[in-house]
């Protein structure tokens, strides 16, 4: 049992972050919480994303020792690269993540102006009217 | 955070730094292909420098350098570059973005005009990345009067 | 350009248009219109052209990036339900954009409509790009730039439009990120992110928990942003709020978009019996979809706000939808695909009209709707033609879809199903008899029978020609669509069900 959690513990990590940023987005009155805890959740699946794609004793995927316009000529050994590919594609996710971010405090601003608060219930209730 | 610093010491240092990141943003752009970075990261870094010229200079200073109109033009530039290198492939037969078919008017081997191809992509990433960051700051600290006067934002920061 | 460039094509052109936009409304800001109609007229040019090519050829069209073949390339792979979902979405958003201008004008500060049409061509370009791609994460990133074109777009609208958008800010952020949750489990068990890729290594990993888990991640992250309800809360308040335009752009899109994704995820890149074996799947969104369907229908019937109203029609609409996917036979996807075509042209067709009513009367209250009809008679005969569709009356297309969708649920011998769609019928019919009987029969005012009754005082002030020629586009488009379904279905739609089923 305490093997599995030790031996798994960039899951538990992910899922521990996961659920805190799900629970304040539910719960939370604040807009600018709710804002929070969407953010950990984003961040915490490109954590998962990333923690899947680490290998041990790996090394960057460049060739060694090569410059210039005979690269294509030298031998890349596969096997003893990090792959590439996950974190290619959580950059895109990270970019992604940032223009929410981006969108839902512009939003956040031009509420206050509006209603000159950033609680939810008090906004509603300013709607009402 | 609006009003100029007086200590002499920050801006002095400041001084000093800025140009030193903006110079840094370009060398993470350059070296992407090897050393982490790229131009999305390089972007980042000298839309910080812009922050910090915003938090220590008169935030009416960054915005004379920096209106609304300029950065606009400046995310479609480098969504321009982007989009243009990847026309000029479609143009020049192969598929859309497909650097190899550039070695026809590049004198290099299909091989180094898709290195050259993706320096250049990179470098519009990089244009639009720094002018949409620093358009989204500067839009969130004077609340949406990125082209007025920022003394509305003073006035209404004062009073609260 | 040669046609085998066409699906990139369809892609690119109104992004780089978008950033066009931007720049020219910088200069002048009269030539945002022309251009952005330059750019949705050219799609409309390529998505009939792809149509055509996958017809002629039979085979699905690959294209890739780069030049790079898969598994190391982006890849697009167009067959025909991508073709027929890219025409749809093409045509609807020519027709919105013609109908845009005047009603832009009215309920849009005109600093921001360069800015608006910008975000319409992103929009555009990312529902084209949802419906082209055949690449998992590459659907996210497109799906993401759609998302956050309409999150902008719902902003600009009217009172509640700021705190609307917030809440489809959050909750489709989540689903987005759920379905990338479920890209990446399946990316660390296959290795490969490419659709066509992924069906062929999967068969091997269905007894594993994982995958089950991914499948799920997909299917909830695709239902937040499709509003099956319960996860529909986004969706009224936002298609409300939003300027008249762009809820005639985004309702029957976005929605139908996302039940595109739900049909490629589950029966392409999944085979159809793991949906239906392994985890119970058909049966959890069958119920749903029944749910849904009936409750859509109640909500819609209490409201008082026309727009309010059509968002809670819509609801129900993609009830009906899931449940052609929930039967999974032929005959009932059949019918929910022709009822993706059905919906689409007739939830645009009214909302287009209740744009123009907000646009003449500046209200869109039903309670207010007295003599609407004299008033206004081409947009509400157009409404009444779309209504006709919603029930389901020949020769509407309306009346097709659902034939279909009976005939598949009484083909599995799904009592409850056909029952709830009879139901749901009747539902329909109440809530749209009541905006009809106010604009048509409403018994005249006492000021109005002293005249002895004739209908003389009231001048007919109907809206203007670049928002009615659309409208009438969308209806008469609804009859020929019925009158055609047949040739629809054996050309388009016979070859675009996925094998298995």
């Amino acid at each position: 049992m305490l093997e599995s959690i030790i031996s798994n513990y960039n899951y538990w990590v992910f899922i521990i972050l996961l659920v805190v940023g799900l629970y304040s987005m539910m719960t939370k009155n604040n807009l600018m919480k709710k804002l929070i805890g969407m953010n950990i959740f984003q961040w915490a699946i490109i954590l998962f994303f990333i923690s899947v794609g680490a290998k041990r004793g790996a090394t960057v995927p460049v060739i060694a020792g090569a410059h210039g316009h005979d690269t294509h000529t030298l031998v890349a050994r596969a096997a003893e690269y990090v792959n590439p590919l996950p974190h290619a594609l959580m950059l895109t996710a990270i970019v992604v993540g940032i223009a929410t971010t981006g969108i839902a405090l512009a939003l956040l601003v031009a509420i206050y102006k509006r209603y000159n608060t950033i609680e939810e219930d008090e906004v509603i209730e300013a709607l009402k009217k | 955070m609006i009003r100029e610093q007086e200590d002499i010491i920050i801006q002095t240092v400041c001084r000093i730094f800025i140009p030193f990141m903006q110079v840094y943003s370009l060398y993470v752009l350059a070296h992407g292909h090897g050393s982490p970075g790229g131009g999305f990261q390089g972007g980042c870094i000298f839309a910080a420098s812009f922050v910090l010229m915003s938090i220590i200079y008169d935030l009416n200073e960054v915005k004379r350098r920096f209106a609304e109109r300029f950065s606009v033009f400046l995310a479609s530039l480098g969504v321009f570059i982007f989009a243009g290198m990847g026309w000029l492939c479609l143009f020049l037969g192969g598929n859309f973005l497909d650097y190899g078919v550039l070695s026809t008017i590049l004198p290099v081997d299909p091989v180094m005009a898709r290195y050259y191809g993706i320096a250049a992509i990179e470098t519009g990433v990089q244009i639009t990345v720094m002018a949409i960051m620093v358009s989204i700051f500067l839009n969130l600290l004077t609340g949406g009067l990125h082209e007025k006067d920022v003394e509305q934002a003073y006035v209404r920061v004062n009073n609260q | 350009m040669i046609a085998e460039q066409f699906p990139i094509l369809i892609v690119v052109t109104p992004l780089t248009f978008a950033f066009l936009v931007n720049i020219a409304g910088l200069w002048n800001r009269r030539l945002c219109f022309p251009l952005a109609l330059i750019a949705l007229s050219a799609c409309l040019f390529f998505a009939v052209g792809i149509l055509d090519a996958v017809i002629t050829q039979g085979t699905p069209i690959h294209y890739y990036l780069g030049g790079w073949k898969p598994p190391w390339g982006i890849a697009y792979f167009i067959d025909h339900l991508s073709a027929y979902m890219a025409i749809i979405v093409a045509a609807v958003a020519l027709l919105v954009a013609i109908y845009s201008k005047r009603s832009i004008e009215r309920e849009i500060h005109e600093h921001k409509i360069p800015q608006l049409y910008t975000l319409f061509l992103l929009n555009v370009t990312g529902l084209l790009g949802i419906t082209v791609t055949g690449d998992l994460f590459n659907l996210y990133v497109l799906l993401e730039v759609a998302s956050f074109s309409a999150y902008a777009l719902i902003a600009i609208g009217e009172e509640g439009a700021l705190i609307a958008s917030f809440r489809y800010v959050v909750m489709g952020t989540i689903g987005a990120c759920l379905y990338l949750l479920g890209v990446g489990i399946v990316y660390s068990m296959t290795g490969s992110l490419n659709m066509v890729d992924v069906s062929g290594i999967l068969p091997h990993l269905y007894h594993s928990k994982t995958i089950a888990l991914a499948f799920t991640f997909f299917l909830i992250g695709i239902a937040i942003k499709m509003a099956l309800y319960p996860l529909h809360a986004w969706l009224p308040d936002a298609y409300t709020r939003a300027p008249s335009a762009i809820s005639a752009l985004m309702a029957p899109t976005m929605t139908k978009v996302g039940c595109y994704v739900l049909i490629r995820i589950m029966f392409f890149v999944f085979e159809p019996r793991f949906s239906i074996e392994y985890i119970p799947v058909t049966a959890i969104l069958g119920w749903m979809a029944v749910i849904a369907l009936i409750v859509g229908s109640i909500y819609a019937i209490a409201q008082d706000d026309l727009k309010r109203m059509l968002a809670y029609s819509t609801v129900a609409q993609i009830g009906y939808i899931v449940l052609g996917i929930a039967l999974a036979n032929k005959t009932g996807l059949i019918g929910s695909l022709l009822h993706i075509l059905a919906e689409a042209f007739t939830k645009g067709c009214l909302f287009l009209v209740a744009g123009a009513i907000m646009y003449k009367l500046g209200m869109r209250t039903i309670g207010g709707f007295k003599n609407l009809f004299w008033k206004m008679p081409f947009t509400m005969i157009a409404f009444v033609i779309a209504a006709l569709s919603m029930i389901g009356i020949p020769p509407t297309c309306g009346f097709f879809s659902k034939l279909y969708l009976l005939l598949g649920a009484v083909e599995d011998k799904a009592w409850i199903f056909v029952a709830a769609l009879l139901i749901s019928v009747v539902l329909n019919i109440v809530y749209f008899f009541n905006v009809i009987r106010r604009a048509f029969f409403e018994p005249s005012a006492s000021a109005d029978a002293r005249d002895g009754g004739v209908r003389k005082g009231i001048a007919i002030e109907e809206a203007p020609l670049s928002m009615l020629i659309p409208i009438w586009v969308m209806a008469i488009g609804i009859v020929l669509l019925g009158i055609f379904s047949g040739k629809i279905i054996t050309t388009v739609l016979q070859y675009a069900v996925p094998i298995g089923l």
